[in-house]
Parts: C-alpha cells; sequence; structure tokens
C-alpha cells in the first residue's frame, strides 16, 4: 500500500535519511526502531509532506505518487499523522478538535461513523467532550490526537512516538486501543522508542540507525535478536 | 433559527437602519464623523479577519486603502462610479494575490516588516509614476457622490465585512482557521490547504480595505501620495483591532467605534501633542489589554480556565 524507495532528505547540508527503501502493506502494522537522531521521525515527516524529500525519492501510496504532494493532499490519499508531542490544539475541545480532524473531503461524509469509533475506542473522550484539552492529562491529550488522526478516515495511520512521555500504565492503555484500530483494518505505521510494547502489536520491524535503515524482519523474530536485544532491551536480557 | 439568533438579527437589522437614517435627522458634523468612523470599523473589521487568525501582523492597510483612492482618482472621469468601484476592487485583488503569493511564506516580524515596506513602496512607485510619466503630483477627483452617499455605502460594506467574517466563523472554515494560527504544521495533517486558506483571507480582507478607499477617496475632492498613503492609518486600524480583540467578530468594532472619537478628540483640541499622546495609547494597550476588551471581560465574568492568548503574541511581535 505505501511503497517508499530511495527516500533521502537533507537538511540543509546534514544528511537525515540515507536511500530508506520500506512499505506497508494493507492492513500491516510496521514499527520502525532507533535511537535518537536515526531519522524516523523525518521518515514520518517526509511521508506526510511537511520536510520535502530530495530528488529521486519515490513515495508512492496505493500505487499514487504522493512524495510532491502538499500535506493536505496526502491527506486526501488517506495517510494520517499524530505526530511527536500530541499535536492537538489546546484551545479547542475535545468535540471541535475531532470536527478538524474530519476536515479533509474524503472524511466529510463519514465524520459521524468516525466519532462513533474514536469514542468506542477512547470512552473518557466522550465524557469529555466539551472540555477543552490543554486542560487534559497527557494520556488523554494523546487519545484526542489519535482520534483527530482517525476522524480523517485514513488508511494508514502513522505515530510518531505515541508512547513519549506518558505514564506506564498510561502506554498499556494506549498500545491496547492502537491493537483495537489495527483490527479494524488501518494500517499503522509507528515510530517507537518503546520497543516491547510496539513488537507486541505489529507485524513487522525496521531498525534504523543514523539515517540509514540497517535491518528488516518480523516483529517476533526482532524480539529475540540479539542486535535489538543489544540496542534497546537491555542486554541479555 | 432559534429565538436567541433571531433576535439578535433583528437587533443588528434594527441598529443599521437605524444608523442608516441618521443623515436625515443628524447634522453635516455628525456625518462626516460618521464616515469616518465606519471606514475605521471596517478597516480594522477586515484586518482582523485576516490576521486575527493567522497572526500576521499586517501593516499593509494603508497600501490597500491608498490603492482604492488612486484607482478612482484615475478612473473617475472615464468610467461610471459603479465600474470604477469594481476597477478599484479588481486592482486591490491582483496585488493582493502578486503579493499573497509572494510573502505569505514569511513568518512573524518578518512579515510585519515587509507589509511596512510594501506600503511604503507602493506610494514612492505612484509618487514617481505621477511625477515622472504624468508630470503632476496631486489629482482632483471631482465626482458627484454627497457625503450621504459616502456614509450608505460605507455602511454597507461595514454590515457586508460583518456579515462575511460571521459567516466564515460559523463554517467549517472558521474551525480551522481558529487554529492555523496555532500550530500550521498540525492544522496541515488535518487536511486544511494552509498556504490556499491564508490567500483567500488575505486577498478578501485586502479587496475591502481597498473599497474603504474607494468610497472615501470622493470626499477629499485633491488626493496625493503622502495623505492616502499615510502609514498611520495602518497603525491605527492595527491597535483599534487589537483593543476590541482580533479573535472575535465585534472586537475590532468595539476598538474602533472609542478610539476613533478619542483620537477625533484630541487631534482637535491637542494638535501639537496628538502623535505622542497616540504612542502612548499603542503601549498602554499592548501592555494592560493583549487580548483586547472583549476578552478581558470575558475573563473577568467567567472562571473558565485556558482562555486563548493569540493577541499577546501579537503583541510581542510589535
Amino acid at each position: 500500500m505505501l511503497e517508499i524507495s530511495h527516500l533521502s532528505l537533507h537538511y540543509g547540508r546534514h544528511l537525515a535519511l540515507d536511500d530508506f527503501s520500506l512499505s506497508v502493506g494493507k492492513g500491516e502494522t510496521v514499527v520502525i526502531l532507533g535511537a535518537n537522531g536515526a531519522g524516523k521521525s523525518s521518515l514520518l515527516k517526509a511521508i506526510a509532506g511537511v520536510t520535502p524529500a530530495d530528488k529521486g525519492t519515490s513515495i508512492s501510496f496505493n500505487g499514487r505518487p504522493i512524495h510532491s504532494l502538499p500535506p493536505h493532499q496526502i491527506v486526501e490519499a488517506g495517510i494520517a499523522l499524530v505526530p511527536e508531542g500530541r499535536g492537538v490544539f489546546g484551545d479547542l475541545t475535545v468535540d471541535e478538535n475531532l470536527a478538524l480532524g474530519a476536515f479533509a473531503k474524503r472524511a466529510r461524509a463519514h465524520a459521524n461513523d468516525s466519532r462513533t469509533f474514536v469514542y468506542e475506542l477512547f470512552p473518557k473522550l466522550e465524557e469529555r467532550r466539551r472540555q477543552y484539552v490543554n486542560t487534559m492529562s497527557g494520556g488523554e491529550q494523546q487519545m484526542v490526537a489519535i482520534g483527530r488522526a482517525l476522524m480523517s478516515k485514513p488508511d494508514l495511520l502513522m505515530l510518531d512516538e505515541p508512547s513519549l512521555g506518558l505514564a506506564p500504565v498510561v502506554v498499556g492503555d494506549l498500545f491496547r486501543s492502537l491493537g483495537q484500530i489495527r483490527q479494524r483494518g488501518l494500517a499503522l505505521l509507528i515510530v517507537e522508542q518503546n520497543v516491547k510494547m510496539s513488537l507486541s502489536i505489529a507485524d513487522r520491524g525496521y531498525l534504523a540507525e543514523a539515517g540509514r535503515i540497517t535491518g528488516e524482519d518480523a516483529a517476533t523474530s526482532l524480539l529475540s535478536t540479539p542486535a535489538v536485544q543489544r540496542a534497546f532491551l537491555g542486554g541479555a536480557a | 433559527m432559534t429565538l436567541k439568533s433571531f433576535g439578535s438579527v433583528l437587533f443588528f437589522l434594527v441598529v443599521l437602519a437605524a444608523l442608516a437614517f441618521l443623515p436625515f435627522y443628524a447634522g453635516e458634523y455628525v456625518v462626516t464623523l460618521m464616515i469616518g468612523m465606519t471606514g475605521y470599523v471596517v478597516l480594522a473589521t477586515a484586518w482582523a479577519l485576516f490576521s486575527g487568525p493567522t497572526r500576521y501582523i499586517s501593516l499593509a492597510t494603508v497600501a490597500f486603502f491608498g490603492i482604492g483612492a488612486y484607482t478612482v482618482s484615475v478612473l473617475s472621469e472615464t468610467l461610471p462610479y459603479v465600474l470604477v468601484l469594481l476597477a478599484a476592487a479588481l486592482v486591490g485583488l491582483v496585488v493582493a494575490l502578486v503579493v499573497g503569493l509572494a510573502t505569505l511564506r514569511l513568518a512573524g516580524v518578518y512579515f510585519v516588516i515587509f507589509s511596512f515596506g510594501l506600503a511604503e513602496l507602493v506610494r514612492q512607485l505612484v509618487t514617481w509614476y505621477e511625477v515622472n510619466i504624468t508630470g503632476t503630483l496631486g489629482r482632483y477627483i471631482f465626482l458627484p457622490v454627497t457625503s450621504d452617499g459616502i456614509y450608505w455605502q460605507l455602511l454597507a460594506l461595514a454590515a457586508a465585512t460583518l456579515l462575511f467574517s460571521w459567516a466564515i466563523g460559523r463554517s467549517r472554515l472558521g474551525l480551522a482557521l481558529k487554529v492555523i494560527g496555532d500550530d500550521e504544521v498540525v492544522a496541515s495533517h488535518c487536511g486544511i490547504n494552509i498556504a490556499g486558506v491564508k490567500l483567500a483571507l488575505f486577498s478578501v480582507s485586502a479587496v475591502i480595505i481597498t473599497l474603504v478607499g474607494a468610497i472615501q477617496a470622493p470626499r477629499w475632492t485633491y488626493i496625493e501620495p503622502s495623505m492616502v498613503f499615510n502609514p498611520t492609518t495602518s497603525f491605527l486600524t492595527l491597535i483599534m483591532a487589537l483593543l476590541g480583540g482580533v479573535d472575535r467578530l465585534w472586537g475590532p468594532l468595539l476598538g474602533a467605534i472609542p478610539l476613533f472619537l478619542l483620537f477625533e478628540w484630541l487631534s482637535a483640541n491637542f494638535p501639537n501633542h496628538y502623535p505622542i499622546i497616540l504612542g502612548l495609547i499603542f503601549i498602554a494597550i499592548v501592555f494592560v489589554l493583549p487580548n483586547g476588551v472583549l476578552a478581558a471581560a470575558e475573563r473577568i465574568f467567567s472562571k473558565r480556565r485556558g482562555v486563548t492568548v493569540p493577541a499577546a503574541n501579537q503583541g510581542g511581535a510589535l
């Protein structure tokens, strides 16, 4: 569904992504693992069209090239991003945030169904639908951010460090919700430092290091790979 | 339509009608005063239409205002009045589109400086053209438009501008506008065409401002660049909008009316100290009421937490 080949990205002279190639299949959950500076966030920004990739890059979605589209048309194509650090509008209520999520033309007709789904997924949001988002906890704001992204009726949902700054208990809930989203047939592309949690819901994973992809395998095998154990799971655990 | 909104519409219409009949029972002086005041109400509301949600502080108000006035002075003898107004709006639109496409990528203080420079550039270009090509500096405008006529046109434009702002505020676009000044990147992830929205708003705002200049032009009979491109117009518009509050429909109007009256009184009674007092008022408003009077009133009357603070950022950008 999402096919990326030869994706490179420079910030000025700094090379952030060096010839990335990866793919996400229909309904598949893929995790990108890597330390800070591995290029994970840059990858999602390049796909979402926020940061333009270098020449020679090819990104296609459902068979259609999208690497030269502006961000709002990429949303129309069916890709939603939950950016790092939430990406909610604190001065608006939960309901208003969700309404904005359905701004894309592809999403408008389905706004009611999408809202029902979001409230099923996060019942707490329905209780607080009229509350201003900047008065909510970090975990609740993350729910709003994910809900907002789901409102655009995406085929692929991308999440940038969704567990960042959340309490361990909340992280568990978050990944359970992501598992439910996955069961609805959405494809997920997750960038995470919480390796155990993210691999537990993923089909496949890529390892990224200093702007390059250094490995790729099924999620279950990655969990027992020595390189992953060494780098992320604290040695011979 | 609910009873309450029906009531507000009725109230709006009654006030509008009362204002429209003003020339029949008030004197010439009041009409002149109302022309100036209505002009600034439109300028401030149109300014806030673009600068409120996007938080782009524009000092180019007078560029479009002057373009409107000059277009009228150039075309008033050759075209019927309605076509002259249309032509002015069209010139304003074209300039806004060109300028908008080129500059809406600029952010923060760069845009402020650019917009100020734009107003000066337009003034210098017009001056250069008049001196070197036509060989005159000023132009006469002889149009059979009475001051009552000017007043009614401005009143209609004010009503249309407020109606337009209100309609946008209730639309899907209005919700989007609330957030593009907050976080453009996230807004674009919602599927909002940021560049398109900004350009459209900038153009609509500029066309309205151009029309204010065009409608007011016949009042002067004689115009020259230093009059109609006077930067004070931009500053007054900005401070009126900030005083009222840029993120509320009635904010700019509530800022424009008292400040206009105050400035009239000051310039009549303290003509020599007027600029100094003006400067002090600017500073006072930015420090004391960074979000405008409406926001301050809301803060006092409600205990709602987490009220927006957009105007505070604008104060910082000044």
